[in-house]
């Protein structure tokens, strides 16, 4: 993988050159370099404790890294702040959900693509008067299925309804790069499909990323699956290669074949 | 229980700004009695502050301890403009000197903002709780910027009346509260409808995230806190011109601690809140103050009432009432309710005849052991008087604690009633 360090290439959405990240003592990302090219849904998974969020982590800047480099459309991002890495097109979901619980589902949209169209921290314009903002929240509620819960304060909806917002948060501001942190955690089936049905929707022409628990979502979504042991990828496929890929096996699964985790 | 957003009343807007002008015009005419006019520039000064202090606290989450850095330090800097426009040195009508001061809370709004919006939260309130002690520190150490002891003073009358204008009387002095009021109420409102206003709201909410949407939130909070100081600084620009004086109290932490205890009784949770706290707040210290020398024990236990009962302030508990009313649900809990009230006036007055003897009898009784209460002459030396208060505060605190579980339950049946209505209706 060394070879493309020194060249950006064009494809490549998300470069990962040997990145690691130390807590203390405890190395929790042990070198990791992986390509995510551009317009492709790649899952991440493996056992509990592997460092899936921490990569997740690092590539959206919540932390630094300790070590290696983080490429985003082939410019250095490792060491920028979050919000400079948003404004590069990438944009990520939490796990916990992570929202903002007093505004109403339209104001949440509303906050999520006031920077993407330039209004920035503007005490000149008035909010209602912004038609492209407007338009743009209200395509989103329309796109996460939420027109009738527009008025309703975030705090107040059911999970499945937030973890929605949550993924519309995540899209509204136009990131070419989506990255998201289990989507799918704590939901019932038919709610995990719908789940899966939107973030499909909603991610067409992007790059996804996601971490992801529930296999029959990974292996309905992703082109290719990323494995995560011990802060190392131990393989990177395409989801057919990972079933059948031994040291997979050995390592996550148990020398099971992926079913439902 | 409420929705906190800043949603104008789309149809009545104009009626509610234009009934709010109208007010600000003819209360001088309904309260025209003795110190009233200069209550009421009090108070309009004190909404200007309290309105600029919710900005942090209500919309942005932020605690501060020091915002009387940002009036008060706005007021020295406007008292000395006034001397210096006096003295000839500079041309600056005094209708203008609210603006100095707003320009001098923008400029210590960038100064001290700096530091303190970098972080949020409880290190936020420590570090204006440093800066406010550092000011006030300041105003000991240069005696010829804060005046020592005695302050700064000034003559607001300065050069020859602009349109028979002058500034010497009273009522033209509330008139430019009432002006610069008008204008800072607007321009606040305004605020909370632009993208800074809402993204703050969201910083409050939930500061990680609105990183991850692009936002720096150290630059949006700095961004509202010297937004906020301009305000402050116009206040204290018209306190200036209002007392003609400025001291180092009005840099002090005592000072910043009244204006959140005012903004929380008001409630932070509305925009209009503030005003009605500055309203109550400016009742309980100035007037107040002139019947009794309890008055901070009052001031003190009624925002711990409001704290611990109604943490949406008094404007949450007119609104709520207002729902009620609406809905015309008024009359199944006002049996309930005026039993609740008439208990609470009851123990009520117990307390206060016991904490007004008690002040008597240990501040004053060199002077005679007789006081006047309720125009009723009371020995606080004898057995008499004590008892009537212990009995009124026993029997109103058994029939509170009787009344209360009924009003309790009519109130919550109510509300859970008019929630559901709400919710057929969309």
């Amino acid at each position: 993988m060394t070879g493309h360090a020194e060249r950006a290439d064009m494809n490549i959405a998300i470069a990962l050159k040997d990145v690691r990240k130390s807590f203390g003592k405890s190395e929790i990302i042990r070198g990791c370099s992986l390509d995510i090219r551009k317009g492709e849904r790649m899952a991440l998974i493996g056992p509990n404790g592997a460092g899936k969020s921490t990569l997740f982590n690092l590539i959206s800047g919540r932390f630094p890294v300790s070590s290696g480099d983080i490429l985003l459309n082939g410019e250095s991002i490792a060491g920028l702040r979050p919000f400079e890495i948003n404004r590069r097109g990438l944009s990520r979901s939490f796990q916990i959900t992570n929202i903002f619980h007093r505004l109403s589902v339209y104001e949440n949209l509303r906050c999520a693509v006031l920077w993407s169209l330039g209004y920035k921290y503007s005490f000149w314009h008035r909010l209602s008067g912004l038609k492209d903002v407007h338009e743009r929240a209200e395509a989103v509620l329309e796109q996460i299925g939420m027109k009738r819960r527009r008025d309703v304060a975030a705090g107040l909806l059911t999970y499945a309804e937030q973890r929605a917002l949550e993924i519309g948060i995540t899209i509204a501001g136009g990131a070419d790069v989506i990255l998201l942190d289990e989507p799918t955690a704590g939901m019932s089936r038919s709610e995990s499909d719908a789940a899966v049905e939107l973030i499909r929707k909603v991610t067409a022409g992007k790059t996804l990323v996601m971490v992801e628990h529930d296999m029959s979502v990974v292996f309905g979504l992703a082109d290719r699956i990323a494995v995560l042991v011990y802060g190392e990828i131990a393989a990177c496929d395409a989801p057919a290669a990972i079933r059948a890929n031994a040291r997979v096996q050995e390592a996550y699964l148990g020398g099971h074949a992926p079913t439902e985790a | 229980m409420n929705r906190l957003t800043y949603k104008p009343l789309d149809l009545g807007r104009w009626i509610v700004w234009g009934g709010y002008a109208v007010l600000l015009i003819v209360a001088p005419l309904v309260f025209n009695k003795g110190a009233s006019l200069s209550l009421l520039s009090q108070i309009g000064t004190i909404m200007i502050v309290c309105l600029s202090y919710n900005m942090l606290l209500g919309q942005g989450g932020m605690l501060s301890f020091g915002h009387a850095v940002y009036t008060g330090l706005g007021a020295f800097i406007a008292i000395h403009a006034m001397n210096l426009a006096a003295q000839g040195t500079v041309w600056l009508p005094v209708t203008l000197v609210p603006l100095v001061g707003g320009l001098a809370g923008i400029f210590f709004g960038i100064v001290f903002g700096y530091v303190t919006t970098k972080k949020s939260g409880t290190t936020f309130a420590m570090i204006t709780l440093g800066i406010v002690e550092l000011v006030f520190a300041c105003s000991l150490m240069f005696p010829e910027f804060f005046g020592g002891e005695g302050g700064i003073s000034t003559n607001r009358v300065i050069g020859k009346p602009v349109f028979g204008i002058s500034y010497g009387p009273q009522i033209q002095v509330y008139y430019l509260i009432a002006f610069w009021l008008f204008v800072s109420t607007v321009a606040m409102y305004a605020f909370t409808q632009t993208p800074l206003g809402r993204i703050i709201n969201a910083v409050r909410d939930n500061p990680e995230r609105a990183e991850f949407v692009g936002y720096d939130t150290h630059k949006v909070r700095y961004l509202t806190l010297i937004l906020s100081a301009f305000f402050a600084g116009i206040a204290g620009g018209l306190g200036a011109i209002n007392f003609e004086i400025v001291t180092a109290e009005n840099v002090s932490a005592v000072r910043s601690g009244a204006f959140l205890l005012f903004t929380f009784i008001g409630g932070v949770g509305f925009f209009f809140g503030p005003m009605l706290g500055a309203i109550a707040g400016i009742f309980l210290t100035v007037m107040l103050s002139d019947y009794t020398k309890a008055w901070q024990l009052y001031v003190g236990v009624f925002f711990i009432v409001i704290v611990m009962y109604a943490p949406g302030g008094l404007a949450s508990l007119i609104l709520l009432h207002l729902r009620v009313a609406k809905h015309a649900m008024y009359r199944r809990i006002w049996p309930a309710l005026w039993r609740v009230v008439a208990a609470t006036a009851l123990a009520l007055a117990g307390a206060v005849i016991a904490i007004e003897m008690l002040y008597h009898l240990t501040l004053e009784s060199a002077n005679g052991t007789e006081m006047r209460l309720f125009g009723m002459q009371v020995d606080t030396a004898r057995a008499p008087g004590w008892m009537a208060a212990a009995l009124l505060f026993a029997i109103g605190a058994a029939w509170f604690r009787q009344a209360r579980p009924a009003f309790a339950a009519a109130w919550n049946r109510v509300n859970a009633d008019i929630e559901d209505a709400m919710r057929r209706q969309a």
